[in-house]
């Protein structure tokens, strides 16, 4: 299957049926240009040797793929490694995306940044680079996740960015999305939208899977390292998905690889209130792209539910939805619950605070335990760090 | 069954397109009904109708509020076709709808666009459906002989604005500035240098929207074009009147003022 598989995304910028652009008629020159800079800047030795540099002294990559040794013994079965992207400067994967895009903003001489944030930690990830660069930064935020993320909208306003609130609808990550799109719209001719996830019209998709499969590159080699060849099974939390793409990529041609991505199911999967958009939901259209979503018979996108701010959200990047319908990967889903409790665990056990998005692929390795083979090499995504999270756990 | 939109170009000689936008269902679906008729009475050449989504992206504030008024009343595709359907009974003012794709893709394009033009529906107007993704869809536009009506933007090259005047069946839309909807904004120079510009590149006629607030600056758009088109302005009409009634009076008031500008 995968040895065969047709290089993603075509022309159109179509992983399959998925991807696309279903944008204003306003912005498509804007993707055009984004597009081409991105092709010509990505083969450009000084932007490599610039982005390597970035990535290590300011990153602060390779980040360490660990051996969770007291998780391990707790479960008793298969052997689990953390990819520590939660090591990082700002503490998520999300600076690995934010430092290539700052990059291409500049070579395309755009002055103000623009970024729609749930979590809070694409926000950071941001503003950290804006002030790293000298630009100019307006950070859209949902009122919802502003008063569960509170540590990272002070950290965001600390760093010289501007923070809007976002009060319509969900007043989350979607909402967030729409307006920065909406400025877009209005600015583009001046502004650079830095887009957090592999959601999105074409080529942000493919932009953000070129920044982040930095996680899976070194994984890879890690493995080769640390285990002497590759791993078994790999997880990771999906909510736009740009962490899992990011660690998977480099393992898609691997079919012995089995890959494994994990969806919020909120309160669970019949309650209605969830974010487990490609267990629940179907094919359609929002925010540029065509993908697995969560909308209603009259086609009304339906509020998600997740405690993880970051995984709040009714869609999914278009490269996950093609995965999903090749089956390269599987989609498994774990509730609020269980991923508070993984949280917690991990916590106690490892000395490791995991964020609440990724305490999710951490909540699956419980969840399945009985499913994997002692003498099987894990490896999860964790992607960012919690202590963004405190306010959530403390107001339970 | 003709199509209204293509008889009423024909006929218009040297008179402008007045196209006034309505959301289905604000303040209710009957009363946003009635809008159409009062525009039909007031001068208008074409009315829009806009179907309410819940995350209308080109829409600045004033839609937003409609669209989201809208749904609370639990407006869907298929009661905004039998509200057309029951105007059509007595009035023949091309109507042309206009909202988010994936409600429509969520209903079927085919299912949808037949339905539609069985209920009087003439054209279509769906601002996230560029012209690359619309190709299935202009097909069903085609078989139902149906309108289509695509956006060109200050933005848009002279290669793509030519591209999407030829997927455009009648007319094209002319996104007057780069933004949302409803921006009020004064319109210089720089907008007749582009209305002009699309004048000597596109071979249909076009109307310009997005912005268009009062009868001055309809009357300045309308020199460089074949029409305007206005929808948030009139949204706060609605949402100011006093009553639902007196913002039925108010609309045709306005209506009737811009076309004597025009």
């Amino acid at each position: 299957m995968s040895s065969k598989r047709i290089k993603t995304p075509d022309r159109k910028g179509r992983f399959g049926q998925f991807g696309g652009r279903y944008v204003p008629e306003t912005v498509i020159y804007a993707l055009d240009e984004l597009e081409k800079c991105f092709n010509t800047i990505k083969k450009d030795k000084l932007f490599k040797k610039e982005l390597t540099a970035l990535l290590k002294y300011y990153v602060g990559r390779p980040t360490p793929l660990y051996f969770a040794e007291r998780f391990t013994e707790y479960l008793n079965g298969p052997k689990i490694y953390f990819k520590r992207e939660d090591l990082t400067h700002t503490g998520a994967h999300k600076i690995n995306n934010t430092v290539g895009q700052i990059l291409l903003a500049r070579y395309m001489g755009k002055k103000r940044i623009i970024a729609e944030t749930g979590a809070g930690q694409h926000g950071l990830a941001t503003a950290t680079v804006c002030a790293r660069f000298g630009m100019k930064c307006v950070i859209y935020m949902g009122t919802e996740d502003i008063e569960r993320q509170a540590p990272n909208v002070d950290k965001i306003k600390l760093l010289g960015a501007e923070l809007i609130p976002v009060h319509s609808g969900s007043k989350t990550l979607k909402d967030a999305t729409s307006e920065a799109l909406r400025d877009w719209v209005t600015n583009v001719r001046n502004t650079f939208y830095i887009i957090g996830s592999v959601v999105g019209p074409h080529p942000y998709p493919m932009i953000v899977r070129e920044f982040q499969s930095i996680i899976g590159r070194e994984t890879k080699q890690q493995c080769r390292n640390q285990l002497n060849g590759l791993p078994n099974i790999i997880i990771a939390c999906v909510g736009g998905g740009s962490n899992a793409i990011g660690i998977m990529n480099a393992f898609i041609k691997e079919p012995k690889v089995k890959l494994i991505g994990v969806e919020a199911a909120g309160y669970g999967l019949k309650s209605g209130k969830h974010a487990a958009t490609l267990s629940l939901g179907k094919p359609g259209v929002l925010h540029g792209s065509l993908s697995y979503l969560l909308f209603d018979k009259n086609g009304q996108i339906v509020l998600p539910h997740s405690i993880s701010a970051g995984l709040d959200y009714p869609g999914v990047g278009p490269e996950h939805s093609f995965l999903k319908e090749t089956r390269r990967v599987v989609y498994e889903t774990v509730t609020d619950k269980q991923a508070l409790n993984a949280f917690k665990l991990v916590s106690k056990l490892e000395g490791i605070i995991p964020a609440l998005e990724s305490s999710h692929a951490l909540a699956y390795i419980i969840k399945a335990k009985k499913s994997f083979k002692k003498n099987q090499n894990i490896i999860v995504c964790l992607s960012g760090r919690g202590d963004k999270d405190m306010g959530i756990i403390e107001g339970l | 069954m003709a199509n209204r939109i293509r008889d009423r170009l024909s006929t218009l000689g040297n008179r402008k397109l007045l196209i006034p936008f309505f959301t289905a269902g604000y303040p209710d679906l009957k009363t946003s009904m009635e809008y159409v008729r009062i525009a039909a009475d007031n001068g208008a050449d074409m009315v829009e109708i806009g179907m309410p989504f819940s995350d209308p992206l080109a829409d600045g504030p004033l839609i937003q509020h409609s669209s989201h008024i809208a749904l609370q009343n639990g407006v869907n595709l298929k009661s905004i076709l039998n509200g057309v359907k029951r105007l059509r009974s007595n009035l023949s003012v091309p109507i042309i709808l206009m909202g988010y794709y994936n409600p429509v893709r969520a209903y079927g394009d085919a299912r949808f666009l037949k339905e539609a033009k069985v209920s009087g529906v003439d054209g279509f107007i769906i601002p996230d459906l560029t012209i690359e993704e619309a190709s299935d869809f202009n097909k069903q536009i085609k078989k139902n002989d149906l309108s289509a009506i695509y956006l060109v933007a200050p933005t848009s090259s002279k290669k793509r604005i030519k591209m999407i005047s030829e997927m455009s069946t009648d007319f094209v839309y002319a996104v007057t500035v780069t933004g949302v909807t409803g921006t009020g904004k004064i319109f210089g120079k720089e907008t007749d240098t582009y209305l002009k510009k699309l004048k000597s590149i596109l071979d249909k006629p076009f109307v310009a929207g997005f912005g268009v607030s009062s009868p001055e600056s309809a009357k300045r758009l309308g020199k460089y074009c074949d029409g305007v088109v206005i929808g948030s302005a009139l949204v706060q009409i609605i949402k100011n009147a006093a009553t639902k009634k007196s913002s039925l009076t108010e609309t045709g008031k306005f209506l009737n003022n811009i076309r004597k500008a025009l």
